[in-house]
């Protein structure tokens, strides 16, 4: 059976699978980063380069996400496997609340570093320009929405997790097995 | 009625007069954040290496100077401590936290004068109470008076400088940068117009 690199209404596509486990591999490896980074002391050997690193991967993310969200534009969607309505609602509102989730904590990470006009160099390799500040310490109101936008994408996709079990193992169905494999009838 | 209201007019002319005599003898200055002609900088080693210099863009103060009676001298600056510029925002941010001068529990600082004596080599130490994070302790800053005299919009201006140093710990700040900075050093000028 062929690979397809395009959704269909019944199942997922090699581009979405491929970004979908992209992403979910490097979100789960950046929060645990990022609480890493917050306790590090000013001696410590990795002060500079695991910030470095978080940064450039965090820039890295919000090009994938761009992409992710205009090929979601792009292609069509696969139907949501559950039968009642407020269930197909409650989907539609969970996955939605991750793309803003994600968003969020990648803009308030750049206001972070960006709040003084300094600009993000991704692995030395090149560097990503600061907006103008928009908010008076910036830095301060942005750490903090970082933070608490992080945390709550962490937690909304360990219960997104949790929901592709439970459709595997409960209700039998593919929504876990379409997000792995892009095989079958189209 | 009217001789009310010329002894009224007296009155006014009296208190006026007695107003302006007085301000002659003790000139209280209010320091000019307004138009930025004062700046409060502080600088901390880094790693015993070389200096990292910042400042803090929001106070406001005054203070009263006499050529005549210097001893009488007196002042009174207030410190927005979120204000804290050390032209990096990201450690601008670690400043402002509880590692540091938690503005969120102390967002102020305070210098009030108890003291000010002239030495003889014209310099000048004023004591006084310093506030930072939540510590009251006393100081003294060593004050050299720059020059004084009108300026070309009509005021009358006076500039001084002054320098002092402190241990962070002694103010609560426990935060370890290693044992080469542990002292700040404070360094203010100070452009007062006279009210």
């Amino acid at each position: 059976m062929a690979l397809l690199i395009n959704n269909t209404r019944a199942r997922y596509g090699l581009a979405a699978i491929s970004l979908h486990w992209l992403m979910a591999l490097i979100i789960i490896g950046m929060y645990p980063l990022g609480l890493y980074i917050d306790s590090l002391g000013y001696y410590d050997a990795a002060y500079k380069t695991v910030p470095h690193w978080h940064k450039s991967i965090g820039v890295m993310l919000m090009m994938l996400l761009v992409v992710r969200v205009l090929w979601r534009m792009m292609t069509v969607q696969p139907k949501v496997l559950s039968h009642s309505v407020v269930q197909k609602r409650v989907v539609k509102i969970a996955h939605s609340s991750l793309y803003v989730l994600m968003a969020v904590a990648l803009v308030s990470g750049y206001m972070i570093s960006t709040a003084d006009g300094r600009a993000i160099a991704v692995f030395n390799w090149f560097e990503i320009p600061a907006l103008p500040a928009v908010l008076n310490e910036q830095e301060d109101v942005a750490g903090l929405i970082h933070f608490w936008a992080t945390t709550t994408l962490i937690i909304l996709a360990g219960a997104h997790a949790l929901a592709a079990l439970k459709h595997h193992f409960i209700n039998k169905d593919k929504t876990l097995s379409r997000m792995l494999v892009s095989t079958g009838r189209a | 009625m009217k001789m009310q209201m010329k002894s009224l007019i007296a009155c006014a002319v009296l208190a006026g007069a007695t107003l302006s005599t007085s301000a002659l003898y003790a000139a209280d200055y209010v320091i000019d954040n307004k138009d930025a002609h004062a700046s409060i900088n502080f600088r901390v080693s880094h790693l015993g290496y070389s200096w990292l210099q910042g400042r803090f863009n929001t106070f406001d103060g005054e203070f009263s100077f006499d050529e005549a009676n210097p001893a009488a001298s007196t002042a009174t600056v207030n410190i927005s401590t979120k204000s804290v510029d050390s032209n990096h925002a990201e450690r601008d941010k670690h400043l402002r936290s509880d590692d540091f001068l938690d503005v969120s529990k102390f967002p102020s600082a305070k210098f009030e004068s108890t003291a000010f004596s002239m030495n003889d080599d014209g310099g000048a130490v004023m004591t006084g109470n310093f506030t930072l994070h939540g510590v009251t302790k006393p100081i003294e800053i060593a004050v050299t008076k720059l020059s004084e005299g009108d300026d070309p919009w009509g005021g009358y201006r006076s500039g001084f400088t002054g320098t002092t140093e402190f241990k962070m710990k002694d103010f609560g700040i426990t935060k370890n940068l290693g044992p080469a900075s542990e002292t700040v050093y404070l360094e203010l000028h100070v452009e007062g117009v006279r009210q």
